[in-house]
């Protein structure tokens, strides 16, 4: 093939694939675009504008677009995409090299987000782009930087730049949101954003635990969800626990819920799992929806705030003998801090999470898991208790889910059945499959597209499914295995 | 059979039924300690059946199947019917290892990985010292790398040592295959159709490592094959099967001329040869 590029091009061939697509879209929007129905007469109208609703021009735009695609993929760059997509369909996965802890790969991920964000900050400087978002996208940058040098494990005996630029990173993701808000950079809404958008990615990082690590179908994760959320609803309700004891315990909970969850599934595999995995998940919301007395039903339950050292964050205390936080420390109220401080916990919990998984993956049971996913009778064989390793697969990722859910409660000051629909499960499940099964950082670029995209993209938000769709179909056929193929790690004996 | 050695595996009377069909009928053999035994017999003589029942993937409906280990006396049957934890996970770390007759290699993980997961029980679990890393945990880790790279040199592997398991040549996923069961530390490793697929000098190489296997590692090892000049060449004690029963069981010499192993492989004009 590669030796043949100078073959020349066969424009017959394209201009006929171009008439034919041509006359097909002709024939099929022509008649109900062109033909219009006026009285009891049909008239054509040929030249009808706008183009959207004129067959005929749209049937010359799509046959132009199919010769240029045609003759594209003819040139010898076109056919070189082609090839590149194509080997990237077939293999997946690779094996990381020596190379890959090298000064200079590290630093490529660092000088573009440096380049981004500085080409962000430009943009807004001469008014290009909205200043706040400009300022949100470069903290979001800075966050998927992060989550790379978290992401990658250490060779052992080999220095790694993360080394030193992690923390770096941390602290920086730590405080650049304050000088923002106090530069009047980085408004209330866009901390909304943010937060939520960190909750889908810590929701991606549990749910690619069950379904990218030990490959379970998972579609009722958000269940998860919403027990972290209305432990912390309820838990305030009727136990009077607060933020940071539901952060602690709620966790737990959720663990033994997945536990609950797992233990009569572990004897099905794929469709069957996915089926009673998705039963799980209404059943929690039919409970948390029907449950008058106890869960306030479709009215919801409030849940409160986080609370620093007790010092709240509302304009008045609500506990007595307590001083919100702004009074303390003699500043004016802004709602601001609040949400200010859920960020700042949840960036830290994220990050932690995001360590912790990656840790994982080099442990015992991380391999345990991805082993089960390969073959589940080999595992057996080898003496590893396949029961007992699902069970911890589904603890970990419901674990991770009900943290995610405490944030959530807290953020939204108020929790209702509505917010963990099925849809949400196929989101994170999208998440998941879209980043790349079992790739950490893939998971977390694709949470904070499908998160933030919306947001961005406000005025187009009726073609948001569509455009979602369009894009999950784009993602299949380039990247059926997701954005970021996750890499092996590779060993070498002491000796050398 | 009549050799001095201990018997590391009893099977007696084990009879397998599908519902109606009945795979295995009153089997009964034994492996002796340190020894290669061949497990042979026509296609669908219920060879893998047997294999199936001894490492813990098939239940059998009647019989015991006696393992010796450090610890006394293990009944497969057992292990498998334990209550809530039974399993066949039990079996392999009971000391019984196995192959499979298609490869079974968990393919997107790298050579050393796979023989990592098989260490599984021997490295530190615990959740806490590997999050954080420590000493412990690194020394184990780095024991399990360690004893994955001996077992890669020993199968002469080391090249494919971070290589996928699933893009290595066939021959070495099933050598492959072979050194991640050793590396569960089993007492009695059972390879299923080994050479299957094998060119001859493959097959010449694979049974070179079976006997250092048993010779240098110490392992006993019990071996279902088609190819004959392999199973005369290393075995010392060989079991056939024919329509799921034992129909000779004995050494190389004695199985090759017993009339009714010829009859069952070759068939015969005077069809009551059968014992």
């Amino acid at each position: 093939m590669r030796a043949k590029v100078h073959e020349p091009i066969d424009f017959g061939h394209a201009l006929r694939d171009a008439l034919v697509t041509g006359v097909l879209t002709l024939l099929v929007l022509g008649p109900v675009t062109n033909l219009v129905l006026d009285g009891y007469a049909i008239t054509a109208e040929l030249l009808r504008g706008p183009l959207i609703v004129n067959g005929i021009g749209l049937a010359l735009v799509v046959a132009l677009g199919r010769f240029v695609v045609a003759v594209g993929v003819q040139t010898p760059a076109g056919r070189d995409l082609l090839t590149r997509f194509g080997q990237k369909g077939a293999h997946g996965v690779t094996v990381e090299t020596a190379a890959d802890n090298d000064w200079h790969r590290v630093l490529r991920p660092l000088v573009i987000g440096g380049a981004l964000s500085l080409l962000l900050l430009v943009l807004s400087r001469f008014g290009l782009m909205d200043v706040q978002r400009a300022a949100a996208l470069v903290l979001i940058v800075l966050f998927v930087v992060l989550g790379q040098g978290l992401g990658s494990l250490r060779r052992r005996g080999q220095s790694s730049p993360w080394r030193i630029l992690v923390p770096l990173l941390f602290v920086a993701g730590l405080v650049l949101p304050l000088l923002f808000n106090a530069w009047g950079l980085f408004p209330k809404t866009w901390i909304g954003n943010l937060i939520l958008a960190l909750i889908y990615v810590l929701l991606g990082l549990g749910l690619n635990i069950v379904v990218g690590l030990a490959g379970l179908l998972d579609l009722g994760f958000v269940a998860f969800y919403a027990v972290g959320a209305y432990f912390l609803a309820l838990g305030a309700q009727y136990f009077g626990i607060g933020f940071w004891t539901a952060l602690l315990c709620a966790p737990i909970l959720a663990a033994c819920c997945g536990a609950v969850l797992g233990f009569p599934v572990l004897r099905m595999h794929g469709d069957y799992l996915a089926i009673v995995t998705l039963g799980f998940g209404e059943i929690i919301r039919l409970i948390l929806n029907n449950w008058l007395e106890v869960t306030g039903g479709p009215n919801g339950a409030p849940a409160p705030g986080p609370s620093l050292f007790g010092l709240e964050f509302g304009r008045v205390a609500r506990g007595e003998g307590n001083t919100p936080f702004h009074e303390f420390f003699g500043l004016e109220y802004s709602a601001d801090y609040k949400f200010l401080f859920i960020y700042l916990v949840l960036f830290v919990v994220v990050a932690a999470m995001i360590r912790f998984i990656t840790r994982l993956r080099a442990m015992p049971m991380g391999r345990a898991w991805e082993a089960l996913r390969e073959d589940e009778i080999a595992c057996r064989s080898l003496g590893i208790n396949h029961v007992v390793v699902k069970l911890t697969a589904f603890m970990m990722g419901a674990m991770t889910g009900g943290i995610a859910g405490v944030f959530f409660a807290t953020y939204q000051g108020f929790v209702n059945p509505t917010s963990f629909n099925f849809f949400e499960s196929v989101l994170i499940l999208a998440i998941v499959v879209l980043g790349g099964m079992g790739s950490t950082l893939g998971v977390i670029i694709a949470a904070l597209v499908l998160t933030l995209l919306p947001e961005v993209l406000r005025d187009f938000a009726d073609y948001r499914v569509l455009l979602f769709g369009a894009l999950m179909v784009l993602m299949m056929i380039w990247r059926p295995r997701g954005l970021i193929r996750p890499k092996r790690p590779a060993f070498a004996p002491k000796g050398a | 059979m009549s050799s001095s050695r201990p018997a590391l595996l009893t099977v007696e009377g084990l009879t397998m039924r599908f519902g109606g069909i009945v795979a295995n009928n009153d089997v009964n053999f034994t492996v002796d300690q340190g020894s290669i035994t061949a497990l042979i017999g026509p296609n669908g003589a219920g060879k893998t059946t047997v294999f199936n029942c001894v490492t813990g993937f098939y239940k059998a409906t009647e019989g015991r199947i006696r393992l010796q280990t450090e610890a006394g006396e293990v009944e497969v049957g057992e292990l498998l019917t334990r209550p809530v934890l039974g399993g066949s996970y039990l079996v392999a770390r009971a000391g019984i290892a196995r192959t499979f007759q298609n490869i079974r290699l968990f393919k997107e993980m790298t050579a050393v990985e796979n023989l990592l997961v098989a260490q599984h029980q021997r490295l530190n679990r615990n959740l806490l010292a590997g999050t954080f890393d420590s000493a412990g945990f690194r020394a184990a880790e780095d024991e399990g790398i360690e004893r994955a790279f001996h077992w890669l040199r020993v199968m002469n592997l080391l090249d494919d040592a971070n290589k996928l398991a699933g893009s290595l040549p066939y021959g070495r996923q099933r050598r492959l295959e072979i050194a991640r069961a050793m590396c569960t530390g089993p007492r009695l490793v059972c390879l299923d159709e080994p050479a299957a697929g094998l060119n001859p000098s493959e097959t010449e190489e694979l049974s070179e490592l079976i006997r250092r296997l048993r010779g240098e590692h110490g392992v006993t090892v019990l071996l279902i094959e088609h190819d004959m000049g392999l199973v005369m060449g290393i075995s010392e004690h060989i079991v056939v099967l024919d329509h799921g029963e034992v129909i000779a069981d004995g050494g190389p010499a004695h199985i090759r001329s017993s009339p009714a192993v010829i009859a069952a492989y070759l068939g015969t004009e005077t069809t009551e040869v059968t014992p």
